[in-house]
């Protein structure tokens, strides 16, 4: 079976590892705070202006100025810090950030990705995504593996306008944990339940496939 | 206004000056620490032709998007710009000109243009359509990308607190882009919650400089919410508004 949402949320939490700061996108890889191991201390970065993002308020504690990148109310954690958005970029761009974790449209052989604009269809900006994935060497990219109808996101070549060229070494989807090198993918993990074959399907760039694949564990 | 004193007492006062077809630099993220009644002075003033660098252009009925129904802005500069559907028809119809900058290197233009530097280089966009048209530069085997720095006509500031002299402390994460819009303004107007006298703020704690402000106002803030996400108790929820 695919993965859920969550489940690529707690599959990417097991990454995580002791004093990481990590800048966690939106959309599925928000979730991933939910599934910080026990044990471990983490530190998220928020790209407008936070480091050390804690949950969501109460009611009571709701407060108009201070928000997340998505734009959501948040807390603060203790230990956290304020700064402005040549700072947070600072971070970013200087290679400070240890983990970051974000969506895309499609990913190609060649570490490319494209996440944020469909010509003629949606125009919203790419935020602080070309800044993360220029900055960051270790990136994980969340995503679905194909379209409802079965159409590959990950690619000989990428189509949509690039995010970022060649930045990107591994993928998890809701079928597979893929890392990307020498201009071709590498199955490292399938879903519960899901055969190398299905992947081979859907995926439209050269998949290397090497002995038993294991099934992810949670 | 004598001296350092730069308190003004109507909004009519703190725009004056801004003209037709000038460039504005406005801080705030989403609608977080925004200039919002600096934005309702622009639209009541109906100045037209302006240039807009903010990283996002508000929603609809409120922050920079108050001013699309009357075509006020030609260009906007900025890095995200989902929230809004007035937006997205005068950008398809070719009615508004739109510059979409990556938002590490949009903070980087106001601070370089604050700072005196013209230009950088840097990593991000390189290889995307953001690199279009610049000059790229490898250094220790690394492609950059050269980016211009913003200066603007005036720049709209939002801060919480702000002596008579112009020093500025921000409040959590409605700092954003405030203090770099602040350096880059050739007028900077700022305004705060509360003005308080000169030698009440610990110098220590200043985040901006009063040398980088022009005009300081205190207003009533409506500080809409975008998102309003809570949890009941111990466990994270979301709840959409």
């Amino acid at each position: 079976m695919a993965l859920s949402r969550e489940q690529i949320a707690q599959r990417v939490a097991q990454e995580l590892k002791d004093g990481y700061y990590v800048n966690l996108g939106i959309g599925i890889p928000t979730l991933i705070a939910n599934y910080i191991p026990k044990g471990i201390e983490v530190m998220l970065q928020s790209e407008n202006g936070l480091l050390g993002m804690g949950q969501f308020p109460t009611i009571d504690e709701i407060d108009a100025d201070l928000i997340n990148a998505g734009k959501q109310t948040v807390t603060m954690a203790s230990g956290a810090s304020i700064f402005d958005s040549a700072e947070s970029f600072a971070m970013i761009r200087g290679g400070h950030v240890d983990l970051t974790v974000l969506g895309a449209f499609e990913v190609d052989v060649n570490g490319n990705i494209a996440s944020y604009m469909i010509p003629g269809k949606l125009i919203k900006g790419m935020g602080g995504a070309m800044d993360l994935v220029a900055g960051a060497d270790n990136i994980i990219v969340t995503m679905t593996h194909a379209s409802k109808h079965g159409v590959s996101k990950l690619l000989a070549q990428c189509t949509l306008p690039l995010t970022g060229k060649g930045c990107i070494k591994k993928v998890l989807t809701d079928l597979a944990f893929i890392e990307i090198r020498e201009g071709k993918f590498h199955l490292i993990e399938r879903a519960p339940g899901v055969t190398v074959e299905e992947i081979i399907k859907l995926t439209e760039g050269e998949l290397v496939i090497n002995g038993d694949i294991p099934e992810m564990r949670f | 206004m004598a001296g350092f004193d730069k308190v003004v007492s109507s909004y009519e006062e703190a725009m004056a000056g801004l003209n037709d077809d000038m460039t504005v630099i406005a801080g705030g993220f989403g609608l977080c620490g925004i200039p919002e009644n600096l934005i309702a002075e622009i639209k009541r003033k109906g100045t037209k032709g302006l240039t807009l660098v903010s990283n996002n252009c508000g929603v609809d009925d409120f922050g920079l998007g108050v001013l699309l129904p009357n075509r006020q802005i030609k260009k906007i500069v900025a890095s995200y710009v989902g929230e809004n559907a007035e937006f997205e028809r005068q950008m398809m119809a070719g009615e508004l000109e739109v510059e979409l900058t990556p938002q590490g290197t949009l903070a980087e233009k106001m601070r370089a243009g604050g700072a005196g530097i013209p230009a950088f280089f840097t990593a991000t966009g390189v290889g995307t359509p953001v690199a279009e048209g610049k000059e790229e530069r490898t250094f220790n085997g690394r492609d950059y990308i050269l980016e211009e720095a913003l200066v603007g006509d005036f720049a709209i500031v939002k801060a919480w607190k702000a002596d008579r002299y112009g020093n500025l402390v921000f409040r959590k994460t409605a700092r954003n882009f405030n203090p770099l819009a602040a350096t880059a303004g050739k007028m900077t107007v700022v305004e705060v919650e509360e003005i308080v006298e000169v030698g009440e703020l610990d110098p220590d704690q200043i985040h901006t400089p009063g040398i980088y402000v022009n005009r300081i106002i205190q207003g009533t803030f409506e500080k809409r919410i975008e998102q309003r996400t809570t949890r009941p108790s111990d466990q994270y929820e979301t709840k959409g508004e």
